[in-house]
């Protein structure tokens, strides 16, 4: 009797724990998402210092994304933006996470190195792109620089390749440390008699890598995608302070997130919850994708517990 | 099979310097930005405006105290006001993810699954898609220009909440907690004496986690605040590139960047260690 | 159950303690405020109720609403006039103009005036000209000689289209603005003579007469290694000023075929070279402002001699010791004349904002800022800027008044006639944003990344996100 009383006492707990991140959640995430959802079914928004609407349009606002704006386009600028960072990124974690644990390379100063690689990560983007903007501004120190080894000044935020290829490079600054050392952990978790026994029979690094290596990190590539994807969908601060929030030139980094910022900033409330219920079902199926890596095969349980070779058919 | 060894060991040493010059020049790329800012924040503004110098000016003192004196830029309240809010966020986001961990790793009730699978399943979302209505909702409760809506949604934080449930499945056997509980220790001691410390190591690696994120927040704050007194430091950045009559002085400019971003810079190579630690426990995205 | 009980009420305690802790910042302020004497006047709405009682009770606290620091310079004359009662904060709340920012700041601060307490209500705001009719024709502005007791003799020497930008279409004026701001263009002399072979102002003004004449001349500056202007925007606003109908007519936008003109103009200057790709602001424009600049001239305003021009043109900055004399980078090097076609650029007005709890001493500030002939005088003698008051410039103009920046020119006489020409008919209260839009949409054209209709369409897509109930 008494150990019942005693469960049924530390099942409360479990509740009254949850109580605090529940109720923030609802009060703080939960309800404006759904008043987002419900403000994106109105025409609402302010016309000077007088308020227009709200007035219930049903799928008027999503209609007019989907046929009268440019939510494609941005959309796509968003995607080559992400995809310009992301394949570099990938290649220099890959060969760096291979490199630093390459048992025959033995680098020195693996610390100093990943310390200075992850440290554009910490940066505030905003103050990143501001000093980027001001480094490459068309008499900025970096054409200072070009000037004076004889080459031409390149307008940097006048050219498509420039704007886009900057915040790229910001991007790509800014994750590459990050994936490196979510790599490594993935590598360092394989079983070492794996890497001993193809020593034994001969293999040389990049056989290794490419038999035992790449096959084992698989899932925690997969994981880095889809989050770096979702992490793109995100894209904001570097571009908006970039491009001053134009997205200039003729809006070809202009990202989805700048775009609804535009329509949140002129008040119109509709418009930017039809664009929020958009961008939040691309994320909520993006997101499906992590959860399935999360719940299924767990990058703790799969990479860093299993001992065994046996992951090697997967 | 001396020549073998020979060759293998050439190779290798090659291999080696080439990985040590790939490293170097990302190392730089890295570094250059940084370089610049630090060697302009000591260069008056004319002196800039002349181009580019990989030597220091003489004009730190002065750059700061223009800056400081700017009556444009509260910058210094700026400093105090990232400085509360990230503090805040990043004690609240630690303390209340941690709580919410252990009731899901320790306790066994009807709704943990659920609970645990709607935790994981929102945990991607951006804020940003929900911002429309957050904002809205911040209006009806009266406080746009306050700093409650930037701290206290940081007690519901998935991400930090799923580093704190890997950590703790890692150091906290139930064992412990049903010794505690034969002590007669009560559940809510158990969580403050006896967990808490044990998750130390997690906690200050997130406290750094969020308390970095939240420095570095943009794009609420920037719908949230307008009031010069209530503005972080992202505001007053992104301020910089929008307000051309800032930018008469660069020295200025670059000074406030550093001020922006160094404090971090600071406390990041004290602790790198265990911050590139924690990246690989966490190993999600925020 | 005793035990649960604590540690429920202390998880309760945590929570709670953490939310005030958290909160207090902002909170604490406002419990402040209000706990002192004057929210008495907190609730009043009607403004004339509010100007009685304020007669007897003024508020401690002055909240200005303002872009830059233009107006918090000026505001010093103020304070010599010894009016500013020693117990009165004066806030300057600053927030920059671009993309509508100072707007959207102000309209947030308007709606929640009522709402707000004394002290954190707004007192005044300043506006610009592209913007002034939006906030004229409210409430929220109130009227400065019924509401604040400035009298229609105070208000005589003031330059009619002053007064006209911020009269509604009743007849009330709603603000007051201490300069007249016709546009000019700011020629090196040095340049000039190399090009014309003279540096007199009626001289080059007569070779800058109409816009054949001003190509004709960004022809031969270019021959000689010269720059005709620096950026892209620097002659919008002389076409602009000359449009023949309104940005916006029952919510649809026209784009009128001089501001045309003016793509035309600046793709051909930007395709032959003739500009330096800046735009305006930016560090690379005020460095061609300098002593290392080849850029025969700009086009400016009364303000911007002073503001910007003065600063830029030293060799070494006033802070690092520079003095502003003859010898210093190209001091004494500009001179001024009227340019291919009359128009206007900025100036700044000042209004009362309804709900405010200081009104005599806006009064006092309104009178001795913008009224005062004696101030402005000062003002313009000190500044060079050009003030809203034609009794003292007629006697500037007509006395041996000169600018060492300048050359020894009188350029308050150029303005003293110009200022009567200006013609307000056009202004709506879209025209700041639809500017910047605009600006932004052709950059792209100049930089040759898109064709001219691209550019318009872009043009119409961002005006319509910005203000969503314009049409094309």
């Amino acid at each position: 009797m008494k150990r019942k009383t005693k469960y049924v006492n530390y099942t409360k707990w479990g509740y009254i724990f949850l109580i605090p991140f529940f109720i923030t959640y609802i009060v703080f995430s939960l309800i404006p998402l759904i008043s987002t959802i419900y403000n994106s079914f109105f025409e609402n928004y302010m016309s000077g210092l007088t308020q227009i609407g709200p007035k219930f349009i049903g799928f008027d606002n999503y209609s007019s994304i989907f046929f009268k704006s440019e939510l494609p386009v941005y959309l796509k600028n968003t995607f080559v933006i992400w995809m310009m960072g992301f394949i570099p990124q990938i290649i220099f974690s890959l060969l760096l996470a291979a490199w630093f644990t390459d048992l025959k390379l033995k680098l020195k100063c693996t610390g100093f190195f990943k310390t200075v690689f992850y440290m554009p990560n910490i940066i505030m983007a905003s103050a990143f792109s501001m000093l980027f903007f001001t480094m490459f501004s068309d008499a900025g120190p970096v054409n200072n620089l070009l000037n004076s080894m004889g080459l031409p000044t390149y307008r940097f935020l006048a050219e498509v390749a420039g704007t886009r290829g900057l915040i790229a490079f910001m991007n790509y600054l800014m994750w590459f440390g990050n994936t490196t050392i979510i790599l490594m952990a993935a590598i360092m978790g394989i079983d070492t008699s794996l890497f001993e026994a193809a020593q034994i029979d001969g293999a040389n690094s990049w056989q290794t890598y490419k038999k035992i290596t790449m096959p084992l990190i698989k899932p925690i590539l997969a994981y880095v995608l889809i989050t770096s994807l979702i992490g793109g969908i995100q894209m904001f601060d570097v571009p908006q302070i970039l491009t001053n929030g134009n997205g200039n030139p003729n809006r070809t980094s202009m990202t989805a997130i700048m775009y609804l910022n535009k329509h949140l900033y002129s008040k119109n409330y509709g418009m930017a919850g039809a664009l929020s219920v958009i961008l939040f079902i691309v994320t909520c199926i993006l997101s499906f994708f992590v959860f399935r890596y999360i719940t299924k095969d767990r990058f703790a349980e799969k990479v860093m517990k299993r001992k065994r070779g046996d992951s090697c058919e997967n | 099979m001396k020549t073998r060894k020979k060759h293998e060991k050439l190779m290798l040493n090659s291999q080696r310097g080439f990985a040590y010059i790939v490293l170097v020049i990302i190392s730089i790329l890295c570094l250059f930005s940084f370089y610049i800012l630090i060697i302009n924040t000591t260069r008056s503004h004319p002196d800039i405006q002349k181009g580019f110098s990989l030597l220091p000016g003489k004009s730190f003192m002065n750059n700061l105290k223009n800056l400081l004196a700017n009556k444009q830029l509260p910058v210094l309240t700026g400093l105090v006001n990232s400085f509360f809010v990230s503090t805040c966020s990043a004690l609240l986001a630690t303390y209340f993810s941690a709580m919410t961990a252990f009731a899901i790793h320790i306790y066994d009730f009807k709704f943990k699954k659920y609970a645990f699978a709607f935790i994981l399943m929102v945990m991607m979302i951006p804020s940003q898609v929900t911002a429309l209505g957050f904002i809205k909702l911040v209006r009806d409760m009266n406080l746009m220009n306050s700093f409650i809506p930037l701290t206290i949604p940081s007690i519901a934080a998935p991400i930090v909440f799923f580093f704190m449930k890997q950590y703790m499945s890692s150091v906290l056997p139930i064992d412990m907690v049903e010794a505690a509980r034969i002590d007669g220790a009560h559940e809510f001691r158990i969580f403050n004496q006896i967990v808490l410390p044990i998750m130390k190591p997690a906690m200050a690696v997130q406290i750094i986690f969020t308390f970095v994120a939240s420095w570095n927040n943009y794009f609420i704050p920037a719908l949230l605040l307008n009031k010069s007194n209530k503005k972080t430091l992202p505001i007053l950045i992104a301020q910089l590139r929008s307000a051309d009559f800032l930018k008469f002085d660069m020295g200025q400019v670059y000074m406030l960047i550093a001020l922006a971003v160094l404090p971090v810079v600071i406390v990041y190579l004290f602790l790198s260690k265990s911050i590139v630690r924690g990246i690989t426990l966490g190993s999600v995205k925020g | 159950m005793k035990k649960k009980l604590f540690s429920l009420l202390l998880v309760c305690i945590l929570v709670i303690t953490s939310l005030v802790g958290c909160g207090s910042d902002g909170d604490k302020e406002v419990v402040k405020q209000k706990t002192d004497d004057q929210d008495v006047v907190t609730q009043t709405t009607d403004d004339q109720e509010v100007v009685t009682q304020t007669a007897k009770e003024q508020g401690k606290v002055l909240n200005i609403y303002c872009w830059n620091t233009e107006f918090q310079d000026r505001f010093e004359y103020f304070k010599k006039s010894g009016k500013l009662p020693e117990d009165v904060v004066v806030n300057f709340i600053v927030t920059p103009n671009e993309n509508n920012a100072y707007q959207n700041a102000l309209d947030a601060a308007l709606l929640n005036q009522e709402s707000a307490s004394a002290d954190d209500k707004i007192d005044i705001f300043l506006v610009e000209a592209d913007y002034a009719l939006k906030y004229v024709n409210t409430d929220y502005t109130l009227d400065v000689v019924n509401d604040i007791g400035l009298s229609e003799a105070d208000l005589s020497q003031q330059y009619q289209y002053t007064k006209d930008i911020v009269t509604n279409g009743n007849g009330v004026q709603k603000g007051v603005t201490w300069q007249a701001t016709p546009g000019l263009f700011a020629y090196r002399r040095s340049i000039a003579k190399d090009i014309l072979g003279t540096d007199d102002p009626a001289e080059v003004q007569k070779a800058l007469a109409d816009w054949t004449k001003f190509n004709e001349v960004a022809d031969q500056a270019s021959a000689k290694g010269y720059k005709m202007l620096s950026g892209y925007d620097d002659s919008y606003r002389t076409f602009a000023n000359n449009i023949s109908a309104p940005w916006v007519t029952n919510d649809v936008i026209t784009v009128d075929a001089n501001l045309m003109k003016w793509v035309d103009q600046t793709k051909s200057f930007t395709d032959k070279g003739y500009n330096n790709k800046t735009s305006l602001w930016a560090p690379e424009w005020s460095a061609d402002q300098g002593p290392d600049g080849k850029v025969f001239g700009f086009f400016y305003s009364t303000w911007g001699i002073n503001f910007t021009l003065l600063g830029n043109a030293l060799e070494t900055s006033k802070d690092e010791g520079g003095k502003e004399e003859v010898g210093n980078g190209i001091y004494g090097d500009y001179a001024v004349c009227y340019g291919p076609e009359s128009y206007y650029w900025g100036g700044t007005w000042i209004c009362a904002a309804a709900g405010t709890d200081n009104a005599s001493l806006i009064k006092d500030i309104m009178y001795v800022m913008t009224c005062d002939a004696a101030v402005l005088k000062q003002i313009t003698v000190d500044t060079q800027d050009y003030t809203n008051n034609q009794a003292a410039m007629n006697e500037l103009a007509a006395g041996d008044f000169k600018s060492d920046f300048l050359g020894g020119q009188n350029h308050i006489k150029l303005f003293a006639e110009s200022a009567t020409k200006i013609d307000m008919s056009n202004i709506s209260p879209y025209d700041q944003g639809l500017t910047e839009e605009f600006q932004k949409a052709f950059k792209d054209y100049f930089d040759g990344n898109v064709d001219k209709d691209t550019a318009l369409s872009n043009f119409y897509n961002a005006a319509i996100e910005k203000y969503p109930n314009l049409k094309k």
